[in-house]
C-alpha cells in the first residue's frame, strides 16, 4: 500500500491536498480531496446586527465577494421585509455581471489556462500565467488589462471592488450618475470584445486539442442545480432554483424552500461538508453508483437553463448543446460553459448600462429591525449560493446557515478525482504530468475552498480525557 | 532579480486579487521579480512535484509575502518555513496583521463553534468533528506577527494595490517602506462641524448626500451613522484619497486597523463619538464592532450566560 499526497492543490482558491492510495499492484484503491482550511462564519455571525452581514460575509471570499455580498443583502431584504427599488436592483445585477466577467477571466486565463496553453505536462515552472505571458504576450497583456478594467468598473459603481459595501438591505447605497454611465459604456464594450475573442480563440486553438481528454478525464454522471427565470432562461442574480436529475428531468422550487431538497453530510476526512439532494435516496460518492449527487457552477447552469436571454450567448449555448447534449456530463466542459457566461455577462452589462432607469437616484428603501427569517440566494460564479439568517426583535442574528457553491461540488470533485486517478495511474506508474491532469479535474470546477471552508472555526484535532477510577476527570491531553 | 515566495493561511483570497489589481504597473514590475512559490498561481508543491519529500519545503527567496491569519498547526509550520527561507517577510492584509474577520471567532469557544458547524445548522446531518488527515487547529486565531517576526506590515481588507506596488518597488530599490500614521478622517472629504445633528442610529436608511459628490456630505458620525474612520488608519483610497466605503456613501468599518501600532481603537472611538455629543453605549454589539478586523490580540471568548 502506497500513498501519494499532492499538496497544495494549486491554481485554485484556498488550501487542499489530494490523497491517493495505491494497492499492492500499484493501482488506485481510493482517493480523497482533503480540505484543510476552516474559519467559522456560521458561529461568529450570531450576535451581529443583520445589516452588517453583507459587509462581514464578503470575507468568506475575496475572489467572489460580490456573490456573498448580494446573497447576504437579499437575505437581509427578506429579514426586513423590504424590496429594493428598480434602480437598486439593477445596480446590484450590474455589479454581479461585471464581477462574473472579472472572475471568469481570472479563472480561465490565470488559474485554469496554464494547463491548456502550456499543456498539462509542461514543466511546473512555466505551467502558469507567467508562462502564458511569455508564450502569448499580446493576449496576456490584454487579459490583464480587461480584468483590471472590470475591477475598476466596480470601483466606479460601488466605490470598492473587493469586499464591497454598496448593497444594503433595501437596495444599493450609491446611485449611478450619468457621467459615470458614460464612462462605463466603452469599458463594457471592451469587455464584450474580449469575451468574443476568448470563446473564438478557445474553440479554434484550445478545445480541439483536448477533446479526447474532455470526453474521458474526470467524467461522472450527476444531477445539476441552477437558477432560472419564470420563462426558463438562465439567470445569475435571481429566480427559482431548478434541480435536474442525472437523466435530465427537473423540478423547480423557491430558494427559501431549500431545506426540503438539500442536506449536508459530514465525512471525517474533510472540514468541508457534502451537500446532497435528500429526495434521491441517500448519499454515495461511488462513481459507479452515486446517490444524491448534483453539481453547480457553469456547466450546471448550461444544463438546467432552457435558453439564455442574450443573443450571442444563446447562439453559443445552441452550439454547445448540439455538440454535447443536455445534460452534458463531461467535467472539463465547465471551462467551455465559463466562456459562454463571460459572453452573457458582457451582453448583460451593456444591456443594463443602456437602461435609462439605471441612473435613477431612488436606489434604496429604509428598513426597520424585526424578528424574522430571511433566505437570500444568487448564482455565484462557482454555483448556487444560499444565505439564510434568523434574527431576534432587535435585528441581531440568532442563526445563520450558508450553503456555498463549492460545498455543493465537494462530492462531485471527489468523484471526478477518483475517476481520473483510476483512469491515469496504472501499475504504480505516474509522473508530474499525470498528477497534474488529476488536479485539472479539480480546477475545472473553479473551486473556492475559502468559500467552502467558511463553516468551521475548528477545534482540537485530538483530545484525550484521563478519568480516574472514581469517574472524575484528572487531566485533558491535547495535541496543540 | 528578486526571488519572491507567496503563501496563504486562513484566507479569503482578496489579498491575492489585490496583488493582481496592481494592474499594468504589475506587468512593469514582473521582469524584476521571479516567483518561486505561490500556490494560487503556480504549481510548486510543498512535498515535491510527485509528493516524494517527507517535510514541507519552500525554495529560498528574497521576499516572502504571507496573507491570512494563523488558524491551524499547518498554517503555523508554513509561516515558520517561510521565515526560515525568506530574507524579508511582508505580512499582507488585515488577517495577517490583526486576525481580520476570521478573528471574530475568538469571541467563542472552539467546541461551541464546532457544534454549530457539524451538528446545529439547519441543513446539517449531525456528524463527528472531522479530524482524519487534517491539521490540528490552534486554540484561537493568531495574526502572523504573533507567530513569526515580520519585517514589513501592509494592512487592509483588502490592502491597497498602490501600497503593495510601493512596498515591492521600495524593496527592489533597497529603500524602506512606511505607512502613514493618520486616520481615515484625515483623508475624508466629508464636512465636519464637530457636533452630531442626530443621535446614533443603525445604518438602515440612507445618509443625506448629493449623488456624484462627497465634499458637501456631512460626516457620517455627525449624521448619526456609526463610522470607524476616527480610529482607523488611512490609505484605502489610494492616490485618490477619498475612502473607499465613503465613495459608496457607506461608513468605515475599520478594515485598515489601528492608526498606529499600540493604538486602541475602542478607546479612540469612544472619545471621538463622545466629543461630537454621541453616546457610544447606544451601539449594538460594541465589542465586535469596534474590533471588527483586529480580534487576534483583542477578542476573547465571552463568559457563558
Amino acid at each position: 500500500m502506497k500513498e501519494i499526497v499532492i499538496q497544495p492543490v494549486s491554481r485554485i482558491e484556498g488550501g487542499a491536498k489530494i490523497t491517493i492510495q495505491l494497492d499492492d499492484s500499484g493501482n488506485v484503491a481510493d482517493t480523497q480531496v482533503n480540505v484543510l482550511e476552516l474559519r467559522g462564519f456560521e458561529r461568529f455571525c450570531i450576535g451581529r446586527p443583520v445589516e452588517e452581514m453583507p459587509r462581514i460575509t464578503t470575507r468568506i471570499c475575496g475572489v467572489c465577494p460580490w456573490s456573498h455580498h448580494l446573497a447576504s443583502a437579499k437575505a437581509c431584504d427578506a429579514v426586513f421585509g423590504v424590496t429594493p427599488p428598480p434602480a437598486g436592483r439593477k445596480l446590484r445585477e450590474l455589479c454581479n455581471s461585471i464581477a462574473y466577467m472579472e472572475e471568469h477571466i481570472l479563472h480561465f486565463y490565470f488559474l485554469g489556462g496554464g494547463d491548456f496553453v502550456m499543456g498539462p505536462d509542461a514543466a511546473y515552472e512555466v505551467r502558469n500565467v507567467f508562462g502564458i505571458a511569455q508564450k502569448l504576450p499580446d493576449v496576456a497583456r490584454n487579459v490583464v488589462k480587461v480584468r483590471h478594467m472590470c475591477a475598476h468598473m466596480l470601483e466606479i459603481i460601488a466605490g470598492k471592488s473587493i469586499h464591497p459595501a454598496a448593497a444594503v438591505p433595501g437596495g444599493f447605497s450609491k446611485p449611478m450618475t450619468e457621467a459615470e454611465r458614460q464612462k462605463l459604456i466603452p469599458m463594457g464594450k471592451e469587455a464584450l470584445e474580449l469575451a468574443k475573442f476568448s470563446i473564438d480563440y478557445a474553440k479554434k486553438n484550445i478545445f480541439p486539442a483536448y477533446i479526447d481528454a474532455v470526453k474521458t478525464v474526470g467524467v461522472i454522471k450527476t444531477g445539476f442545480l441552477g437558477t432560472v427565470r419564470s420563462d426558463g432562461a438562465m439567470d445569475l442574480y435571481d429566480g427559482k432554483l431548478r434541480m435536474m436529475d442525472p437523466d435530465g428531468k427537473y423540478e423547480d422550487f423557491e430558494a427559501k424552500d431549500y431545506l426540503d431538497y438539500i442536506t449536508e453530510h459530514v465525512e471525517p476526512w474533510s472540514f468541508v461538508k457534502f451537500p446532497y439532494n435528500k429526495k434521491w435516496g441517500g448519499f454515495s460518492m461511488d462513481p459507479d453508483n452515486p446517490k444524491g449527487i448534483y453539481r453547480v457552477n457553469t456547466l450546471a447552469r448550461m444544463n438546467v437553463a432552457d435558453k439564455i436571454s442574450t443573443p450571442l450567448a444563446q447562439a453559443e449555448l445552441e452550439e454547445f448543446r448540439a455538440n454535447f447534449g443536455r445534460p452534458a456530463q463531461a467535467t472539463l466542459l465547465f471551462h467551455w460553459a465559463r466562456l459562454i457566461e463571460i459572453l452573457y455577462n458582457a451582453e448583460k452589462t451593456l444591456e443594463l448600462l443602456n437602461d435609462p432607469e439605471i441612473t435613477s437616484p431612488n436606489t434604496r428603501v429604509a428598513a426597520t429591525p424585526r424578528a424574522a427569517r430571511g433566505v437570500g440566494c444568487t448564482e455565484a460564479p462557482r454555483g448556487t449560493l444560499i444565505h439564510d439568517y434568523t434574527t431576534d426583535e432587535k435585528g441581531l442574528v440568532t442563526a445563520a446557515n450558508l450553503i456555498v457553491a463549492t460545498c455543493q461540488n465537494n462530492a462531485p470533485i471527489n468523484m471526478s478525482v477518483k475517476q481520473a486517478a483510476k483512469l491515469l495511474i496504472k501499475d504504480g506508474k505516474y509522473d508530474q504530468g499525470i498528477l497534474n491532469t488529476v488536479e485539472m479535474t479539480i480546477r475545472a470546477y473553479d473551486p473556492c475552498l475559502s468559500c467552502a471552508s467558511h463553516d468551521l472555526n475548528g477545534q482540537l484535532a485530538c483530545k484525550v480525557d484521563i478519568v480516574g477510577a472514581d469517574g472524575q476527570l484528572i487531566e485533558t491531553l491535547t495535541n496543540q | 532579480m528578486v526571488r519572491v515566495a507567496e503563501e496563504w493561511f486562513a484566507v479569503c483570497g482578496g489579498c491575492e486579487v489585490s496583488i493582481l489589481d496592481i494592474g499594468e504597473p504589475l506587468l512593469d514590475l514582473l521582469p524584476s521579480l521571479e516567483f518561486v512559490h505561490m500556490p494560487v498561481l503556480m504549481d510548486h508543491k510543498l512535498f515535491g512535484q510527485t509528493g516524494e519529500k517527507k517535510h514541507m519545503e519552500i525554495p529560498e527567496a528574497d521576499v516572502g509575502i504571507v496573507t491570512g491569519s494563523i488558524r491551524n498547526q499547518e498554517n503555523k509550520e508554513l509561516a515558520e518555513e517561510m521565515r526560515r527561507k525568506c530574507k524579508i517577510i511582508i505580512s499582507l492584509g488585515s488577517c495577517a496583521n490583526f486576525g481580520g474577520i476570521p478573528a471574530l471567532g475568538n469571541m467563542y469557544n472552539n467546541g461551541d463553534i464546532f457544534d454549530i458547524a457539524y451538528r446545529k445548522t439547519a441543513s446539517t446531518e449531525a456528524g463527528d468533528n472531522p479530524s482524519q488527515g487534517l491539521p490540528a487547529l490552534t486554540d484561537r486565531v493568531y495574526s502572523v506577527n504573533e507567530v513569526i517576526k515580520v519585517d514589513v506590515s501592509i494592512p487592509g481588507c483588502p490592502p491597497t494595490p498602490e501600497w503593495i506596488a510601493g512596498a515591492l518597488t521600495a524593496l527592489l530599490q533597497g529603500k524602506s517602506f512606511s505607512l502613514p500614521e493618520r486616520s481615515v478622517c484625515d483623508d475624508c472629504p466629508t464636512v465636519r462641524e464637530k457636533k452630531a445633528k442626530v443621535a446614533i442610529r443603525r445604518p438602515l436608511q440612507a445618509p443625506e448626500f448629493t449623488p456624484g459628490r462627497y465634499d458637501n456630505m456631512r460626516c457620517m458620525n455627525e449624521q448619526g451613522i456609526l463610522c470607524l474612520g476616527p480610529a482607523t488608519r488611512t490609505g484605502c483610497g489610494g492616490s485618490e484619497k477619498t475612502p473607499r466605503c465613503i465613495k459608496a456613501y457607506m461608513p468605515c468599518r475599520g478594515c485598515f486597523g489601528p492608526i498606529r501600532a499600540g493604538a486602541n481603537p475602542m478607546v479612540d472611538m469612544m472619545g471621538a463619538l463622545s466629543s461630537v455629543g454621541l453616546d457610544p453605549k447606544q451601539i449594538e454589539d460594541r465589542m465586535a464592532t469596534f474590533n471588527r478586523f483586529i480580534g487576534a490580540g483583542r477578542l476573547r471568548p465571552m463568559p457563558t450566560r
